[in-house]
Order: structure tokens, then C-alpha cells, then sequence
């Protein structure tokens, strides 16, 4: 019995995690619909979770019998199908619940999917697929001008949905990637710099000293860059801060309010800054023992938003305190950490590589998720894996599980 | 791609471990900092975030008459309020209550309005809800997150229209007053007295609200009391003991003809204690608790017999016959007439003044008349005689004295002060004429440029029923009690004035008719002359046991009641021997005047003596 349940796991500690977890976040979805004024959309959301939990099962246990060589063949045309799916969804995309104005929905038949979630997955695998197929590691950044512009497309359609989250999710599944295939970490560092340079360029000095960093960055390596590269990076600094305020004055007035309030979210404690007070003061007020599991009264009260999706850990902080979010970071930590090992002992370069991209959008969503209740990350909509409601995404983490475990046991 | 060196692995998956544990360790420390090291001040904003004090409305203070009974005492009552929210959320809530409570557009303005000007008080929408309205409300309370309802004490009348002009009547603050100094400390939604006894002593009233603290969620939404936190508990308003007796209110109001209007005045001859104060057509008080009916309110105040007009102490009427007691008062104090003294003109139905012929009412005359008789028979020509004796400039130097000119200084609100001309000039301002002493013979029967409220007769009786002296009429029982003047009259002088009085109640006396079994009934009747239809009617009375003092002066006015004697007489009369028979715990029996033994063919020995 024993055996047979840990031959269904494939891998035992991963996948006994993640059911743990799993399991957790249903129990706080249906504690996040025990309130005062009781939604009935809120309050049955514990059942659709246990049911899409029971289609996640199953796909996992189709997914990892699937054969590997299906999954090699099938990584770009998927990655194709993903792609035009996402393109489409901005024509034909709805949007849900409190985001009205995102279209990241498409409905066949009355049954809605969020494409980037498959999108995620596809990425990840025919990112894999490319950089296993190189016989070398990317020694320039010619090297990942491929990989990037595969990533970029997928992200590009996502953040024009627009749906910053799971585009932050697209930007880790590159960054880990290109770690795992061996790219240099100056290379990367000089690949994330425009962005830096992006977020700095609010302030001119500190810009101007970044820039200054940046050129003797460039400087101290000259031997290992080519010319080309050098400036290439210099003029993408400069392209970044250069568009930055016409890039502010694009963005919508809602989200720009996330970013000014996670500076400070005293600004507009009404509007914007209210999701972000009312997640500090239920989190806060939980203490180390928290209220007791479905007894938050910032929850009950109705005063945490989302909090069966993108705030449900506000929930988990008031109700299970400092002991019960120190302990879901841990198990998320032990996750994660365990993906790496995998992929350590991965026996090829393609399943090390999946295996890495699974890990790096999983890390994305975790920190910036949890991360955006505290005010250490904006406030994004971007749900927490496993525990926070929502259909499509615990299926393709339970189908990113499978894949993890089915290329990790081949031998 | 080849496969990996396992060092080389291994140093990547260190890399990839020491990120993802900067990225978890930096989560953990805060976490840590805000549920451990902060976590007592977010505690602390949480409670404030869904607490919230509201005000617990302070029942009004009791009000007691003499015996002690209750005239106003608070019954619980349902009040409907808003939370405070968005003018928007505001809005939309008071629109949906609209056909629950049945509340018009232009209340809906109203009390947005009310809103802008405090918008952090919760707003009283109905403070006066019917237990089907908060039935209703308690069923929709999903449907109406901002609404709160709270039990509030109301204001009962148990006496109803009995009380009305005394009490005055209790409201909901108004704008313009939660302006007003008086009103300083006062919130939106406050219940004030607006008339009557209910806005004189408001302070004492209305005692301190309290405050009560509520958990509400995001929304606003009063999710219960909380336990954890104690609130300040309201501090009722003092009560406050009358000179009132609310039975004899009572009996007035129902002795009183439903179709006539006029006003009735009781004093206590002991301290100046207003017994009673009523007015006719009165108004129950209670239709003002919680905010009036419009339809109500209306037909309050376009009716023509004007319901909300308080005759004893704002109407003002030609004093007419009972007047002559001051004219008689001012000649004896002056010392120009004795009491056995007869006027040089007897009475032949007139005198002749300069070139005009002034009559008497009595057209077959009276003869030759004692002052006693005088006022027994309401002699005009004797009376003219003594006015031509006292001189205008003297009998306008000393009524003003008396105080015709003035207000009482009764203890309510609103009072008219009497018209009496001040001195010889009032004729040149009014008219522009110089007064000839032609005018004296008017003003000395109570005609004239004289307008007198019912409680400034009611004083001055009652200073012929004390020593001389009144002290200001007050309702207040333990207020400060000022001797307001004097008749300066030696004891013997207001004997003959009361032996008159005496004899209009004996047979022949115009009032003959009302005199009583069991008390020694004194009074004046009079027709006050109304130039705009038929005459108000007078009696002021005093009354009192057979051969002791006086206990109660009541004054009667019947606006075109015509016949004092026949109109006000009987009612005055009935009124002071409802008080006596109590006070002297007699059996109450409806037959009491002379007229009415007759009527109901009932012996009166006691009418020969």
C-alpha cells in the first residue's frame, strides 16, 4: 500500500508537500467565506476548490505516466497553441469577479481558462527544449537573444492583457532558466539592468549613479564582452530611462496607485493604499498565535480584500499568526528546495531545465504573492500556488507537478 | 547540451537555493517584524478599524405635577439611522428605505443635507419607527448594510391634548438650531423641546447621551455590540415637579366646549403656582414625538381656530368688565372714593360726557350704587364717574404699575405682554391726536386702548385674592417665586373689593346662576366688545372654603362666547369646584353650578343663603 501510493507520488517529498499545501488552502478558502455578510460566491468557493483539487489529481496522475519522449516532441507546438491562445484572448478574452478590466479569460461553453497559466508551462518547456538542443552553454548575450525572445513574446501578450503578475511570473521562468543552462550571472545581471534602470529612473541622481555603476560594470569586464554587446547594454539603460515617463503615463491610473502606495501607502488609505493597510492590520493583529482558525475579525468584517484569492494569506496571517506563516513558508521553502534537487539529479539537461523554469515561476508567485500582503513587493494580482482559489491555475500546478516528477524519475 | 559536470550542478543549485532563501528569509523577517515585534499596534488599529462609538440618546427628564403624578414620562421607541459612508452610499441606502419608510424626495434632501454638515455623526433618518417598520427593516438587513436600528427612548403624554400648550411639544434638532449658541454640545438627531415647558427647561431635560461602542465591518454594517469595551452609559434628563394639576387639566379640557375657543388660566392663591393653563382648540403633543405627520402638521396650521396658538399666555383681549376691579383698586388705593360712597350721577342707563352720551350696559340703569354694588351690578356709569375722579394721567400712571403694559414673566418660552398705553402720548403715536378725558371713561370700564392676555387677569386676581400682592406666575414648583407688585391696598379696602366680587355670585348678581354648594365662590363677569365679530366672553373667579381664604383664582376667556355669565361663568366655576372637592376630598360630581341643579331638577338649599 505504502509503496504503491509513494510509486502514484513519483516523488515522495515533492508531491507530499504539495498535497499538504493543497489541502491547507482549501481549508482557508472555506474559512475565507466564513464571514459576517456571507457572499455566496464566497462561501462555496472551499467546494469548487475540493472538486478542481479532484480534476488536479487526476490530471497529475495522467500527466506523470505520460511518455517523455510526448512531452519533448509536443514542448513547441504547444508553446505555438499557447502563444496564439494568448493572442486571442486579447480580442476574446473576459474578464472575472474583481477584475473586470483584465482580460486574461476565455470562456468555451460556460467553462472559463486563463491561457497564461497554460502559457507558463509551454514556455517553460520549449524554452527547455531550446537551450537542451545547444551543444554549448550561452557564453555572450547573442547566446540568449533566442531564449529571450521566446520569453519576451509570451510576456509581451500578457502584459498587454494586462496582467503584470504572471508577466513577472514569465521574467523568473527566463531568469532561472538561463541560470540553470549555465549563463554567466554577469549576463544576466546585464540582462535585468534595463529594468533596473526602469524602476530607478524615478529619481534622476539615483538613475544617474546607477548609470555611472553600470558603465563601470561594463568597463571592468571589457575583455569578456564584445564591443556590440558593451554598448548595446549601455543604449537599452539609457532606451529604459528614457521611456520611463511616457511608460508611467501609459499605465492605468489604478496601477499606478499600486506602485505610489507601495511606496507609501498612507497616500490613499481609502483607495489604493486600503488593500494594502487592511492586509497589514489583519496579518499584524493576528500576533504569533493568530485568532483562530475562521475567527479573524479583519476577514469576518469584510474589511480584506480578495482574500479567497490574491489576499489569502492575510487570512492564514490573521487566523494562524506568526507560527502558522512562518510554518507555510517553510513547507513552500522545502518545495522549492526540493525542485532544485530534482534538478540537480536530473538525468538530462532538458528535465534539469523544466524542472528549473517550474521552480523560478513557483518562486515568483510565492514571494511576490506573500510578499505584496506585508508591502515588501507592489500589490500585483498574482495568486499564491496551491493555496489560493482558482481553477485553472491549481490544475497547471498540479500539471507542472506531474511534468517535475515524471522527468525527474526517468532514468 | 552535454550533461553537467556534478560539481557543476551542485554549485548552481547552491545558487539557486541561496536565492530562494534570501527571497523566503526576507518574507520571514517580515512577517516577523509585523505579528511579532509590531503586532500590538495593528492589534490596536483593528479594533479601531471595526469599533465604533455611537451615541445612546438620553431619556428626557420626567415631568410631575404637584401631586406628583406623570405628565411626561419616555416609553422605548425604534429609531432608524445611517452609518456614516460615502454621500453616494448615503444616497443610495436612503433611497432604498423610501418606500419602507415612506419618506418623501424632498426629506431625502433634507437630510443629505444634514449629512454634509456632519459627516462622521451616524444620520437619524426616522426617530420614530413603527414596530412593522423595524420588522421590515430587520428582515432586509442584507439588502440595507448601512442601516441601524436603536432602541430610543420617546416622549409619552399620558394626558395628551389636556397638556399641549403647557407642555409644548418635543422635536428633532434643526439645522438652523444646531447653529445657535443655546444649542452648543448638541448633535444631529438630538430631540429638543420646541415649545412650552419642553423648551424652557430643555437643559434640565434633556440630560447627557452616552455612548455605546459597535463593531462594524468594512462596510459599515453595525454587526452587534461589543462586549470588550464598555461604553458611557446616557444620564437622563433631571425631572422637573410642576405647579400643574394634571387632573385638573384634564377636567378642564374635557369640561371645556369642544367648539369654542378661548383659554383658561388656574393659579394657586397660596404661592402664585400655575394650577392649570389650557387652551382651546388644543393639540396632543404626542403627534409631535418622532417628527410630525406633514398631513398632521397642516392641518394644525392652516386651521382657522388655530390649534397651536397658546390663548392664555399669547392672546390678548379687550380686559372689559373684570378690568373695573383695577379701576375700583387704583381709586381706593388713591383714596378718591370710599366704599360707601355713591357717585354724584346715579344710574340711569348713561351719563352725558362733554357733548357725547356715554350708556350704560344696563340700559334701565342701576341708580344710586355702593362700590360693592358697583361691581355686583358691572356699573358703567358709576365706573365712569371713577375714572373721570382718578384722572387719565393717574389711571395710566398706576395700571402700568400694576403691570398692564408688561409681560408676567411666566416661566414659558413665548408670552405677550398686555397693550396699555404707557402715558398720553401712546394717543398722539397711534393716532395723532391729543387725549381729551374722554378717554378715561373707556379705559375705566376695561374698554379703550386695553388688551389684556388671560394670565395677566389671572395675576391680577390674584392679588385681590392674596394681600394685595402677585407674585409672577410660574410652573416651575420649586423655582424662585419674585412678589412682582402690589396693589399698596389696606386689608379693609380689598374686603369691599372682594364683597363685591362676592355678590356678582348672589342672587341678582350676574353670575348667580354658577355659584357653588360647597365653596365661597367670588368673581367678575364680562363681555370684552370685539369690533371684528361677536364679544369674548370673560369670568375671572376666586374661590375658596366658606369663611377662610382663598385657594384658586381661575380666569375664563371664550373668544366670542358673548354672555360671560352664561359662557365662561359656569366653566370657571366648575373648574375651581373640581379643584376644591379634591383638595377637600369631596365626591367629583358633574352637577355643580346653581344652573345646573336646576336643569337636572336638582334641590340647591344652599343657593338661598
Amino acid at each position: 500500500m505504502t509503496r504503491l501510493v509513494a510509486r502514484w507520488m513519483g516523488d515522495p517529498p515533492l508531491v507530499s508537500g504539495l498535497l499538504l499545501l493543497s489541502l491547507l488552502g482549501i481549508a482557508v478558502i472555506y474559512s475565507a467565506g466564513v464571514v459576517n455578510v456571507p457572499s455566496p460566491v464566497v462561501s462555496s468557493a472551499w467546494q469548487r476548490q475540493l472538486i478542481w483539487f479532484a480534476i488536479a489529481l487526476a490530471a497529475f496522475t495522467a500527466v506523470s505516466r505520460v511518455p517523455l519522449r510526448w512531452l519533448e516532441w509536443a514542448s513547441l507546438p504547444s508553446y505555438v497553441v499557447a502563444v496564439i491562445l494568448l493572442a486571442a484572448t486579447l480580442v476574446v478574452g473576459t474578464g472575472r469577479g474583481t477584475a473586470q478590466g483584465v482580460k486574461s479569460w476565455i470562456s468555451v461553453g460556460g467553462f472559463g481558462f486563463q491561457p497564461a497559466e497554460v502559457a507558463k508551462l509551454a514556455t517553460i518547456l520549449a524554452l527547455a527544449r531550446i537551450l537542451a538542443a545547444r551543444s554549448e552553454e550561452p557564453r555572450n548575450l547573442r547566446d540568449v537573444l533566442a531564449p529571450v525572445a521566446l520569453v519576451c513574446l509570451p510576456l509581451g501578450l500578457v502584459v498587454l492583457q494586462p496582467d503584470l503578475g504572471t508577466a513577472l511570473a514569465f521574467v523568473g521562468i527566463l531568469f532561472t532558466v538561463l541560470y540553470w543552462a549555465g549563463t554567466p550571472v554577469l549576463f544576466l545581471v546585464l540582462l535585468a539592468s534595463p529594468g533596473l534602470g526602469l524602476i530607478l529612473s524615478f529619481n534622476t541622481w539615483l538613475w544617474s549613479a546607477y548609470m555611472l555603476a553600470m558603465v563601470g560594470l561594463v568597463y571592468l569586464h571589457r575583455y569578456r564582452l564584445y564591443l556590440v554587446e558593451s554598448l548595446s547594454v549601455i543604449i537599452a539603460n539609457l532606451a529604459a530611462g528614457t521611456v520611463a515617463l511616457p511608460l508611467w503615463r501609459s499605465l492605468a491610473t489604478y496601477q499606478r496607485n499600486r506602485l505610489l502606495v507601495f511606496l507609501d501607502p498612507g497616500v490613499d488609505p481609502r483607495g489604493a493604499g486600503w488593500h494594502l493597510i487592511q492586509s497589514k492590520v489583519a496579518i499584524g493583529s493576528g500576533g504569533i498565535t493568530g485568532k483562530g482558525f475562521t475567527l479573524g475579525t479583519q476577514k469576518r468584517l469584510a474589511f480584506l480584500p480578495e482574500q479567497h484569492t490574491d489576499f489569502i494569506f492575510s487570512v492564514i496571517g490573521e487566523e494562524l499568526g506568526f507560527l502558522g506563516t512562518s510554518l507555510l513558508l517553510l513547507g513552500f521553502g522545502l518545495v522549492l528546495f526540493r525542485l532544485i534537487r530534482l534538478a540537480e539529479r536530473a538525468p538530462d539537461p532538458f528535465a534539469g531545465l523544466v524542472l528549473l523554469g517550474i521552480f523560478g515561476a513557483w518562486v515568483v508567485h510565492i514571494f511576490v504573492n506573500i510578499g505584496m500582503t506585508v508591502g515588501l513587493v507592489p500589490i500585483t494580482g498574482i495568486p499564491l500556488p496551491l493555496v489560493s482559489y482558482g481553477g485553472t491555475f491549481l490544475l497547471m500546478t498540479w500539471v507542472a507537478a506531474a511534468l517535475a516528477v515524471r522527468l525527474a524519475g526517468e532514468d | 547540451m552535454k550533461r553537467q559536470h556534478p560539481t557543476v550542478l551542485r554549485r548552481r543549485a547552491q545558487g539557486a537555493t541561496a536565492v530562494m532563501a534570501i527571497l523566503l528569509g526576507l518574507l520571514l523577517v517580515a512577517f516577523f517584524r509585523i505579528q511579532v515585534l509590531r503586532s500590538e499596534t495593528w492589534r490596536l488599529q483593528s479594533e479601531s478599524n471595526r469599533l465604533r462609538p455611537l451615541p445612546v440618546p438620553a431619556p428626557r427628564g420626567t415631568i410631575f405635577d404637584r401631586e406628583g403624578k406623570i405628565i411626561a414620562d419616555n416609553v422605548p421607541g425604534y429609531s432608524v439611522s445611517l452609518l456614516p459612508a460615502p454621500t453616494d452610499s448615503i444616497r443610495r441606502s436612503l433611497q432604498d428605505l423610501q418606500p419602507i419608510l415612506g419618506i418623501t424626495e424632498e426629506r431625502i434632501e433634507e437630510l443629505l443635507q444634514v449629512y454634509r454638515l456632519r459627516p462622521t455623526d451616524p444620520l437619524l433618518v426616522e426617530s420614530d419607527a413603527s414596530f412593522e417598520t423595524v420588522s421590515a427593516l430587520s428582515e432586509r438587513r442584507m439588502q440595507l448594510p448601512e442601516v441601524f436600528l436603536e432602541m430610543r427612548p420617546k416622549r409619552r403624554y399620558q394626558a395628551g391634548a389636556a397638556v399641549g400648550h403647557a407642555m409644548g411639544y418635543v422635536g428633532e434638532i434643526t439645522a438652523e438650531e444646531l447653529e445657535q449658541p443655546r444649542f452648543v454640545g448638541y448633535e444631529q438627531g438630538a430631540i429638543v423641546g420646541k415649545e412650552g415647558i419642553e423648551r424652557q427647561y430643555e437643559t434640565l431635560l434633556q440630560g447627557t447621551q452616552g455612548t455605546r461602542i459597535v463593531e462594524v465591518d468594512a462596510l459599515g454594517r453595525v454587526v452587534g455590540s461589543f462586549r470588550g469595551q464598555t461604553g458611557k452609559p446616557a444620564t437622563p434628563g433631571s425631572p422637573i415637579h410642576l405647579t400643574l394639576d394634571l387632573a385638573l387639566m384634564e377636567w378642564i379640557h374635557r369640561i371645556f366646549p369642544d367648539s369654542m375657543r378661548g383659554a383658561v388660566v388656574a393659579l394657586d392663591v397660596q404661592d402664585g403656582g400655575v394650577l392649570a393653563l389650557y387652551s382651546s382648540p388644543s393639540y396632543d403633543p404626542n403627534l409631535f414625538v418622532g417628527g410630525i405627520a406633514p398631513e398632521i402638521w397642516s392641518d394644525l396650521t392652516s386651521d382657522e381656530a388655530r390649534p397651536l396658538y397658546n390663548r392664555t399666555t399669547l392672546g390678548r383681549y379687550p380686559p372689559a368688565s373684570p378690568w373695573k376691579l383695577a379701576t375700583a383698586a387704583i381709586g381706593l388705593q388713591l383714596g378718591v372714593v370710599t366704599p360707601e360712597e355713591r357717585m354724584p350721577v346715579p344710574c340711569r342707563g348713561g351719563i352725558q360726557f362733554g357733548n357725547r352720551f356715554f350708556r350704560c350696559w344696563q340700559p334701565r340703569g342701576h341708580g344710586s350704587l355702593s362700590l360693592a354694588d358697583a361691581i355686583r351690578h358691572s356699573c358703567d356709569v358709576y365706573f365712569y364717574q371713577l375714572g373721570l375722579r382718578i384722572g387719565l394721567s393717574r389711571l395710566l400712571e398706576e395700571g402700568n404699575r400694576i403691570g398692564f403694559g408688561r409681560q408676567c414673566g411666566i416661566d414659558l418660552p413665548q408670552e405677550s405682554g398686555g397693550i396699555f398705553p404707557e402715558d398720553t402720548g401712546f394717543w398722539e403715536e397711534r393716532w395723532g391726536y391729543r387725549p381729551t378725558e374722554a378717554e378715561v371713561l373707556s379705559l375705566a370700564i376695561g374698554q379703550g386702548p386695553n388688551s389684556q392676555t388671560p394670565l395677566r387677569m389671572a395675576q391680577f386676581y390674584l392679588a385681590l385674592a392674596r394681600n394685595g400682592s402677585a407674585p409672577a406666575p410660574h410652573l416651575l414648583r420649586d423655582g424662585a417665586v419674585a412678589e412682582a407688585w402690589s396693589l399698596n391696598l389696606d386689608p379693609g379696602s380689598l374686603e369691599v373689593l372682594r364683597e363685591g366680587l362676592r355678590r356678582v355670585v348672589r342672587p341678582g348678581g350676574t353670575a348667580y346662576m354658577s355659584s357653588l354648594e360647597h365653596w365661597d365662590l367670588l368673581g367678575k363677569t364680562g363681555t370684552g366688545e370685539n369690533p371684528h365679530g361677536r364679544d369674548h366672553a370673560w369670568f375671572a373667579a376666586i374661590a375658596g372654603p366658606w369663611n377662610e381664604d382663598p385657594e384658586i383664582v381661575v380666569v375664563v376667556l371664550v373668544e366670542f362666547g358673548e354672555s360671560g355669565s352664561r359662557t365662561a361663568a359656569p366653566i370657571a366655576a366648575k373648574t375651581a369646584d373640581y379643584f376644591l372637592r379634591l383638595r377637600y376630598g369631596i365626591p367629583i360630581d358633574t352637577v355643580q353650578t346653581l344652573r345646573e341643579h336646576y336643569m337636572v331638577g336638582r334641590p340647591a338649599p344652599w343657593a338661598a343663603r
